[in-house]
């Protein structure tokens, strides 16, 4: 734990962790003013990468912005096609075909199963650990070929059509996911014993990056973040979208409010992703993926328009204005991380520098998401 | 009494000298003509047509006391963002609130301001993840939140002087 201590504030200096730090696995930059070791104040300085995606959307016709999704968030970027479908099928009054809604869920899972493989090797590696990005590369490396041989691309995905898909998956892609599937049942096993259990993990870990329900609420935190301090809040259950009502998985919750809760978090989820995936495609139905009926031009009628999904990290939201023309009057995007960080200017506070970046990686930061 | 209500009732007392609005028909049959700019007040929307179930819109000064009570209820703050309505020549900020529990209740607060003297409080005391979210719609749209304790840019560069979210910009 740390000590508490009484910081001064006229002997402190100014670090600058990035921007160009491995610890922020982007172009993050946090003016910290330091007390020797302590953290006497933190400021979190964004838009390093800015490409302002919401103007993007004001001059583009409503498909043409399809692809700026994956480009927000390069990890799981499938779930932010699926939020942006979401928004515009709502808006727009399509129906989407049930194996379309499946097919969905299986690669948003797939994707998001991904997507925290990156986050678990990237940030043992912070810790000083470095096999286990070996394997957990080597496991991502296997959803991204399942998903390149459906989608045509192995990060910044574009798969989503407003009512559908882009392609419908083959039996190798069943059978290639299935194989997945009882390959990485164990190979989550071996990250309990090679990880999760070890003892200088936990002593990093335990009670460090102190995050309560309070902070969770006052900054907006969702995802990982705030189901590590004990708020049972995900989109997928709280707020249910597409097919997910029909499918038996568990929200994994844990209390401590630490950095290893949120660790924890993380791991649970993967394996309730598994039961997703296995659930849907036992289910999977036949049939079409893209609706019959479409309108040739999408032209959403004036008005506002809402719809968040549960991505990797917590709760992504689109906000969208039509006046009704080709173009969006207004898109925002609402991106979880970007809540998420804004916690850790004053949760950092006091902490030993060392356990602030253990801290920051527990959050799963993906830049380009945070700047837009 | 379901959340819905309930927040619907606390909110309604900011509005107690004001005659209800008359329910928005769900059918948009209206077509090209633009929407007419609707009064204060409190509309409750079909979750399923717009994503959200309460739609409030206030005055400017009726803000703080309206954020209070949401924050009361136990509501987080999602996300803060402009509008430009050029043509009315207003600018609009709405903010979405949302809950951690399963009493789905997605609350919408907008309010307008004229374009030409944008100013609003700031949420920063009783929300202090607003701190940035003001920030980002004062780097886009200039609207000025007072009392926001470090209002400088934080996704544009230091020194923008642009906003780029304005209708009206060019680049």
């Amino acid at each position: 734990m740390t000590e508490p201590i009484t910081l001064q504030q006229d002997e402190t200096f100014v670090l600058n962790v990035g921007p160009q730090h491995p610890a922020t696995h982007g172009v993050l930059r946090v003016k910290m003013t330091m007390d020797g070791e302590y953290i006497y104040n933190a400021e979190t300085v964004l838009g390093y990468i800015h490409r302002m995606h919401e103007k993007m959307a004001e001059n583009r016709t409503y498909p043409q912005y399809m692809p700026n999704m994956g480009r927000l968030d390069y990890l799981s970027a499938m779930s932010f096609n699926h939020g942006y479908a979401l928004v515009v099928e709502r808006a727009c009054n399509i129906e989407v075909p049930e194996r379309a809604e499946y097919i969905r869920v299986i690669t948003v899972e797939l994707n998001r199963i991904a997507s925290h493989l990156v986050w678990l090797g990237a940030y043992v590696l912070d810790l000083g650990g470095f096999t286990p990005l070996m394997y957990c590369f080597d496991d991502r490396e296997q959803i991204l070929d399942l998903l390149e041989a459906v989608t045509g691309s192995r990060l910044t995905y574009c798969y989503f059509r407003f009512g559908g898909l882009y392609n419908d998956i083959d039996d190798d892609f069943i059978t290639g996911t299935r194989a997945f599937i009882t390959h990485f049942r164990k190979e989550l096993k071996m990250y309990a014993k090679l990880v999760t259990g070890n003892v200088i993990l936990m002593k990093r870990l335990k009670g460090h990056g102190p995050v309560d329900q309070n902070m969770c609420q006052r900054y907006g935190a969702t995802g990982p973040v705030a189901r590590g301090s004990g708020i049972n809040y995900d989109v997928r259950r709280n707020e249910p979208y597409s097919v997910y009502p029909d499918f038996d998985f568990e929200v994994p919750v844990f209390t401590e409010g630490d950095s290893y809760a949120r660790y924890l978090v993380r791991m649970e989820e993967m394996e309730q992703s598994l039961r997703i995936i296995e659930q849907a495609l036992d289910k999977l139905p036949d049939g079409p993926i893209n609706p019959k009926k479409k309108p040739k031009l999408i032209k959403p009628p004036p008005g506002d328009y809402f719809a968040a999904v549960e991505t990797a990290r917590g709760n992504f939201g689109i906000r969208m204005v039509s006046d009704g023309g080709k173009n969006a009057y207004r898109m925002k995007l609402r991106s979880p991380t970007y809540s998420n960080m804004h916690l850790f200017d004053e949760a950092c506070r006091g902490m030993l520098i060392a356990d602030a970046l253990a801290f920051m990686g527990s959050l799963d930061l993906v830049i380009p998401e945070m700047d837009r | 009494m379901n959340i819905q209500d309930k927040t619907r009732e606390a909110l309604s007392t900011l509005f107690a000298d004001m005659p209800s609005p008359e329910p928005e028909t769900d059918d948009g049959e209206e077509g090209e003509e633009k929407p007419e700019i609707r009064g204060n007040g409190i509309l409750e929307q079909d979750y399923h047509a717009k994503g959200f179930h309460l739609d409030v819109q206030l005055e400017p000064n009726q803000l703080i006391e309206a954020v209070r009570i949401i924050y009361d209820l136990g509501y987080y703050l999602e996300s803060i963002t402009g509008v430009d309505w050029i043509k009315e020549e207003q600018l609009e900020v709405v903010y979405d609130f949302s809950r951690y529990d399963f009493d789905l209740c997605r609350t919408v607060v907008r309010t307008r301001i004229p374009r030409t003297e944008p100013h609003l409080p700031t949420i920063t005391p009783i929300y202090t993840g607003a701190s940035w979210h003001e920030r980002e719609t004062h780097d886009f749209f200039g609207i000025v939140f007072d009392g926001h304790p470090h209002l400088v840019p934080l996704l544009l560069p230091e020194d923008a002087d642009f906003h780029p979210l304005l209708k009206d910009f060019k680049a």
